[in-house]
């Protein structure tokens, strides 16, 4: 057998190092926490899976998991057809367009507390440009007191806030169309909607499918907008995954069972981004994978 | 959604009549500044026709502004006297084929064939009858079934022919360099089958492509353009013995013509060639007049060696000798310096070689030369040429 050269094992050393430090070592202190009752720094006791069946039974979790996955839904309903809308409404060339692209990507550059803060004073019912209107109007409007008027402000500053983004990665996506599809379609009589249907929806597939994953595992982690809007209230109304493990954590400070929690959220948005990812790909596939790459124009 | 086309009227025609030029500049001032000069232009009904040119010529857009993809900035379009030229490519009885195979992706290759008759409304028993024939004609009946995006590219650019073909009220069908991503093997077989196509269904279809051997077995008529301009029609034979303009004759054929600047002298039985003394016949030199200068043209396989001092002959020496295999290439220079030019020559396989450095007579004013004042063919007396 000839020998074999090892010496490729020392350039990905640093890159081992670095994944360890930054996800293995939290990661196993996360699983570490989870198996043991810490009762003083000095007192631990292992406990097995206790912690894991505990959290699972929890009916807070339940709740918490149901709202979440809902609101999920939601971000994705409305952000996805609402970013195709915009990209194919934004002009293609020329200063108009990198005018509308740079007012379309605002809302990106502003960092997730300073959003939420924005729409706490949006919302306000006596100085908020928002809430003061609709209650000059009549409605009954009151995002810390109903949970319905939390519910939608919460999911309306998302949409505002990460909207962009679909629309974005659309916009790219379709000047990525070589001029030859609109022009058979202009040939064959399509309508617009036609050309909607069967040319620039199948083209966006794969901008979509990031699209789609992106805004999915973002929404379903989202904390730091609904705790600086609502603190999850009222009541539980808005209480996330997120807000609801950081009220074991570092609220109640019930290290164990919080632990376990972290595993299963980390999980959980391990398997639901592998299924979607998953169903996407093979939609794809039923309809036929391009081999060729279509960038080539003539 | 059904509704009735203006183009029904126009169902029967296929006379296409252009009178226009087109500038992708708004204020064209020069002549470089239009992608079409100012040109008349007609194709015949039923006629297959090429649009030959290097790249940048003009071809796509004199196609486009046909299919109605774009508007002349100038001028009219006609078809059959009836003009259409602000009319909308789905109001016009004309099909496209584009270079790059264009197929909607989520369908099957049947729904592909079946979109521009679903999109004008044709009733669904119609439809079937004519995407049976249509993959019929190319071979697309075993992947009916099966999504467009899966097949090979050749598939794909049938696909996109076949949704050309598919509608019946079609009457002239263009096609926009269609082979380009195709293999050269199949490439001869579609091109076969487009003829066959043509001789079956008396469409007028027209050929954009730069490559010549494409355009002269593909079609009937065969227009030459160059940056924006038509600079002759004809069939192939026509632009082989008798190119128009020195362009055509150097852009067609593989070695292009040999050109070669000569001079005629009143009184005289004898021309100038690359300074050169050539004696030549009266009725050859009729056709260059009493023009002083002209440039005389003659194809490689019209060159023969000759024996020294012939008529019509000139001395040059040889610089290259390739075996083509079918016959021998041979290049030679006329004359020293500035005034030099080489000349090519296609000469039989079997004949015996002169080696490179060797001085040889080569025939180059016989009834096949061509003589051109000013880069126009001047007319000769038909009798030389027989």
């Amino acid at each position: 057998m000839k020998p074999v050269n090892q010496k490729a094992w020392w350039l990905i050393l640093p890159v081992v190092l670095c994944v360890a430090f930054s996800a293995v070592l939290p990661l196993m202190t996360v699983v570490n926490y989870s198996v043991q009752d810490i009762i003083s720094p000095e007192r631990r006791v292992f406990v097995g899976t206790e912690w894991f069946a505990a959290v699972l039974r929890d009916p807070d979790l339940h709740a918490a998991l149901l709202r979440q996955v809902i609101y999920s839904v939601c971000v994705l309903l409305v952000e996805v057809p609402l970013g195709i809308a915009l990209a194919l409404s934004m002009p293609a060339k020329g200063w108009r367009s990198s005018l509308v692209l740079v007012t379309v990507a605002m809302s990106l550059l502003i960092p997730w507390n300073v959003v939420g803060t924005i729409w706490q004073i949006f919302g306000r019912t006596d100085i908020g440009l928002l809430g003061a209107t609709l209650v000059k109007m009549g409605v009954d409007y009151n995002y810390a007191g109903h949970a319905g008027d939390a519910w939608a402000t919460v999911l309306l500053m998302d949409v505002w806030h990460w909207t962009p983004l679909v629309a974005l990665l659309c916009f790219a996506g379709l000047r990525a169309i070589p001029d030859a599809y609109y022009q058979a379609a202009r040939i064959d009589g399509a309508s617009k909607l036609a050309v909607f249907r069967f040319i620039q929806l199948p083209k966006l597939r794969d901008v979509l499918m990031i699209a789609v994953l992106l805004r999915f595992m973002d929404s379903f982690m989202i904390y730091t907008e609904p705790f600086v809007l609502t603190g999850g209230g009222p009541g539980n109304a808005t209480t996330f995954l997120s807000q609801y493990l950081t009220q074991k954590a570092v609220g109640q400070f019930d290290l164990g069972p919080a632990a376990a929690f972290s595993l299963i959220y980390f999980l959980l948005i391990l398997l639901l981004c592998f299924v979607l990812y998953q169903w996407m790909q093979r939609v794809g596939h039923e309809q036929g994978q391009d081999p060729m790459p279509d960038g080539a124009n003539g | 959604m059904p509704h009735v086309h203006p183009s029904c009227s126009l169902t029967d025609v296929a006379r296409i009549d252009l009178d226009l030029a087109h500038s992708y500049a708004a204020n064209p001032q020069r002549d470089t500044d239009y992608a079409l000069r100012p040109m008349k232009m007609s194709f015949e009904d039923g006629g297959a026709y090429a649009l030959l040119g290097p790249s940048g010529c003009g071809k796509t857009t004199m196609l486009n502004i046909i299919s109605g993809l774009l508007a002349p900035s100038q001028g009219t379009v006609r078809f059959n006297g009836v003009e259409v030229t602000l009319r909308s490519p789905q109001d016009r009885n004309i099909a496209q084929v584009f270079q790059f195979p264009v197929v909607y992706d989520t369908m099957t290759v049947a729904e592909n064939l079946a979109f521009p008759l679903r999109n004008r409304g044709v009733a669904s028993a119609r439809i079937a009858a004519r995407v049976g024939q249509i993959a019929e004609l190319l071979d697309l009946n075993p992947q009916l079934d099966r999504r467009a995006a899966g097949l090979s590219a050749d598939a794909k650019q049938r696909i996109s022919l076949g949704r050309g073909l598919v509608r019946e009220d079609v009457s002239a069908v263009l096609f926009d360099e269609p082979l380009t991503v195709i293999d050269p093997q199949l490439k001869w077989q579609l091109r076969r089958k487009l003829k066959q196509i043509h001789a079956e269904l008396k469409l007028t279809l027209i050929y954009v492509t730069h490559d010549q051997v494409e355009a002269l077995t593909f079609a009937d008529q065969i227009v030459v353009m160059m940056q924006g301009r038509a600079v002759q029609t004809g069939s192939a034979s026509e632009l082989y013995e008798r190119p128009a303009h020195p362009f055509v004759g150097y852009f067609i054929g593989s070695p292009g013509m040999n050109f070669l600047p000569a001079r005629a002298e009143a009184m005289s039985d004898a021309w100038t060639i690359a300074e050169q003394r050539v004696t030549v016949d009266e009725a050859m030199r009729s056709a260059s007049g009493s023009e002083q200068q002209f440039t005389l043209g003659v194809r490689p396989e019209y060159v023969a060696i000759a024996q020294p001092h012939a008529a019509g002959a000139i001395c040059a020496q040889v610089t290259q000798v390739q075996d083509i295999g079918t016959y021998l290439l041979l290049s030679a220079r006329v004359g020293e310096g500035e005034h030099s030019a080489i000349v090519r020559a296609r000469l039989h396989a079997e004949s015996t070689t002169p080696a490179i450095g060797e001085q040889v007579w080569l025939s180059v004013v016989n009834a096949q030369s061509c003589v051109y004042v000013d880069d126009r063919l001047t007319e000769r007396v038909e009798a030389a040429a027989r």
